[in-house]
């Protein structure tokens, strides 16, 4: 009853404090949309190319949409110099077999651009040339399989499916296991802002919260009544929980119907594991108000402890940190949430391949509540 | 009978700092003690200790027979803080709606308890408006509604009738009366001689010690002055004089 009181006042509260609620939830899709319409435009990007004395085959493999190709026949200027002259994102010069690749690198996606297409060639024209053996051995196999068939044609056998119907020519098309071809970057970014929005928000607006009944003396007079501790952070759980799960609600809705992006997995899930950080937002935002004396220092504590969170969500690729950094990628909330959204949005992940980074969460939960139960004796020892 | 406030050989303070030494105290049923102390005695953290909201440092505090801190008897005890500790965006019926429920008072006993709570400070015309709205005195009287709200006990007020006109004073004070005669425990704090004049025993604390104790008329004589204000200023020059001494 006391919970629900809790929550009740809570709602209240915040029914009345119009810009809190707009910054709950319109605040993300605010953010979202920034970064919808930012990381989208990234795809229209073209790299321009300057090629000297390079094989035909290869020139045309790396020809893409992506990347305007330049032929320069002058071998006497340096492809430093070449590049300062016309601006070029790189050089590719060939001598025998060897290439050399000189990029301005002054715009990394660029310069990532032409080493992809580049990759991307080779890879082709590796394929073509293994293409072209797998025919000729096809070839071989058809006939040993012909001559098998001869020898064992008294013996019926279900699968004597034609041999023959393999040997069509090879040619190479791209199917993409998640997303597709034309997948933004925004689509990796989604998932882990969504999980970053909602811990950003329950994070700064509960710990302000509490730390304004305290600073209010309404948290010393609630601990005159004899409402347990645990009620209290119960009671600011289920209310900041809930709110989470609206705020949840409304992003994934948006996502679905706005930016038209597909969620493969289950949205319960989703949900569970916005709530799930929601609630270790929540208890750290609990946890750290206790040790601030103003809504100022509860600002100050987003740099140390909200920003870091993002650098470790899997915007940088985890697994390619420095190992003391991946040491500390694992003590992040947020990389685990992270890591399970996008496995759940991205990869369409059941509950099982989840169940590990949602243990590491409910355990992070349980830590901070228990700090938090130990800190609420600071104001009332019983 | 059973006294229903008990302190004994309390010592308490914060940090390295003691606040209140050797202080003594106890109330029987249906009695009304005013403490009384300048600015910085320490009536306030007698009050907190009391309410179990301090751990004594040395002695013992009893309430009810049950030895403080105790979450559950905070349940009987009907507290208000020196200073407001309302909701402002709340409306003074959600405030006491909200107080009621986390002191333990069933849904089914709320609205006539309301009534009565909010009656007894004249704040029924207002209870539908937010707390932000209210007057400073508005807000004083809203705080001791809540005090009233679950029928406690006891009753701990700390500086009930700042802020408060004599008229709507006059009106508490007879509440407080009814109360006291109906069995009630009340302990207040406060700096007006009036408001102590009506209680049954007062108590002086002044530099952390308790430097008088007894009902007015006993104090009056004790000094031999006319007014309990002049008891209490002979009081503090009595126990300087004493320091110095020392
Ligand atoms: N939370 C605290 N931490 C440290 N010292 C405190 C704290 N609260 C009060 N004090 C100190 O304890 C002493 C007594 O304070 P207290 O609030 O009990 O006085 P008071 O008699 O209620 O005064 P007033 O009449 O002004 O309300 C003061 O010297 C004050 O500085
Ligand atoms: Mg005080």
């Amino acid at each position: 009853m006391r919970i629900g009181a809790m929550i009740k006042r809570i709602m209240l509260e915040l029914s009345r404090d119009k810009r809190t609620l707009g910054l709950l939830f319109i605040a993300p899709l605010f953010i979202l949309t920034l970064m919808y319409f930012l990381f989208q435009s990234n795809t229209t990007q073209q790299a321009t190319l300057a090629v000297r004395g390079v094989d035909s085959t290869l020139v045309q493999a790396i020809d893409n949409k992506h990347i305007q190709i330049r032929k320069v026949t002058d071998t006497t200027v340096s492809a430093r110099r070449l590049i300062r002259q016309h601006d070029y994102a790189g050089v590719l010069t060939q001598s025998g077999s060897k290439l050399t690749l000189t990029l301005q690198n002054s715009d990394q996606t660029q310069s990532a651009l032409i080493k992809q297409s580049l990759q991307a060639a080779q890879i082709q024209l590796k394929m073509k040339a293994a293409g072209t053996t797998i025919k000729t051995q096809a070839a071989a196999l058809q006939k040993l399989a012909r001559a098998l068939a001869a020898a064992t044609r008294r013996v019926p056998t279900a699968s004597a499916a034609p041999a023959g119907s393999h040997t069509a020519a090879y040619s190479l098309t791209t199917h993409y296991l998640y997303g597709s071809g034309d997948a933004t970057f925004f689509q990796t970014l989604l998932p882990i802002m969504i999980g970053f929005v909602v811990f950003f928000f329950v994070f700064l607006i509960s710990g302000i919260a509490l730390l304004r009944e305290r600073t209010t003396g309404t948290l010393n007079r609630l601990l005159a009544t004899p409402v347990r501790r645990g009620e209290i952070i119960a009671g600011y759980l289920c209310g900041y929980g809930l709110l989470a799960l609206v705020q949840t609600i409304l992003v994934v809705l948006f996502t679905l119907y706005v930016f038209n992006i597909q969620i493969l997995g289950n949205l319960a899930l989703v949900l569970l594991i916005n709530i799930l950080l929601a609630i270790i937002a929540l208890t750290l935002g609990l946890l750290i108000s206790t040790f601030t004396s103003s809504e100022f220092q509860m600002v100050q504590f987003i740099p140390i402890v909200v920003i870091p969170q993002i650098f470790f969500s899997g915007l940088i690729p985890v697994n390619q940190m420095a190992g003391w950094l991946q040491a500390i990628a694992h003590v992040m909330p947020l990389y685990y949430g992270a890591d399970a959204m996008s496995a759940v949005i991205e990869k369409g992940a059941a509950f099982s391949a989840i169940a590990g980074d949602v243990g590491i969460l409910l355990l992070f939960f349980a830590v901070f509540l228990g700090l938090n139960l130990l800190a609420m004796r600071r104001y009332r020892q019983v | 009978m059973d006294n229903t406030i008990q302190v004994s050989d309390l010592t308490q303070g914060y940090g390295r700092t003691t606040v209140l030494r050797d202080i003594n105290l106890t109330l029987t049923p249906g009695t009304i003690l005013a403490l009384i102390g300048p600015s910085g005695a320490g009536k306030t953290t007698l009050v907190a200790t009391i309410m179990g909201m301090l751990k004594p440092r040395q002695g013992t505090v009893t309430v009810l027979n049950t030895a403080v801190p105790n979450r559950p008897l905070l349940a009987r005890i009907g507290y208000m803080a020196q200073t407001d500790a309302l909701y402002d965006s709340l409306t003074g019926a959600e405030n006491l709606q909200f107080f009621g429920t986390m002191q333990g008072l069933r849904r089914a006993a709320m609205p006539e308890r309301i009534k009565y709570a909010a009656g007894v400070v004249n704040l029924q015309p207002d209870l539908k408006k937010p707390v932000q709205d209210y007057s400073g005195g508005m807000k004083r009287r809203l705080s001791l509604a809540i005090a009233l709200l679950a029928d406690p006990a006891v009753l701990i007020l700390d500086e009930p009738t700042v802020g408060i006109d004599p008229e709507l004073r006059q009106q508490i004070w007879h509440e407080l009366h009814a109360l006291a005669a109906s069995g009630k425990t009340i302990l207040l704090t406060t700096h007006v001689m009036e408001d102590a004049e009506q209680a049954d025993t007062i108590m002086m604390i002044r530099n952390g010690e308790a430097i008088a104790q007894g009902t007015p008329a006993q104090l009056t004589a004790q000094y031999h002055v006319a007014t309990v204000e002049a008891a209490f200023l002979q009081a503090g020059r009595d126990q300087d004089a004493h320091r110095r001494n020392d």
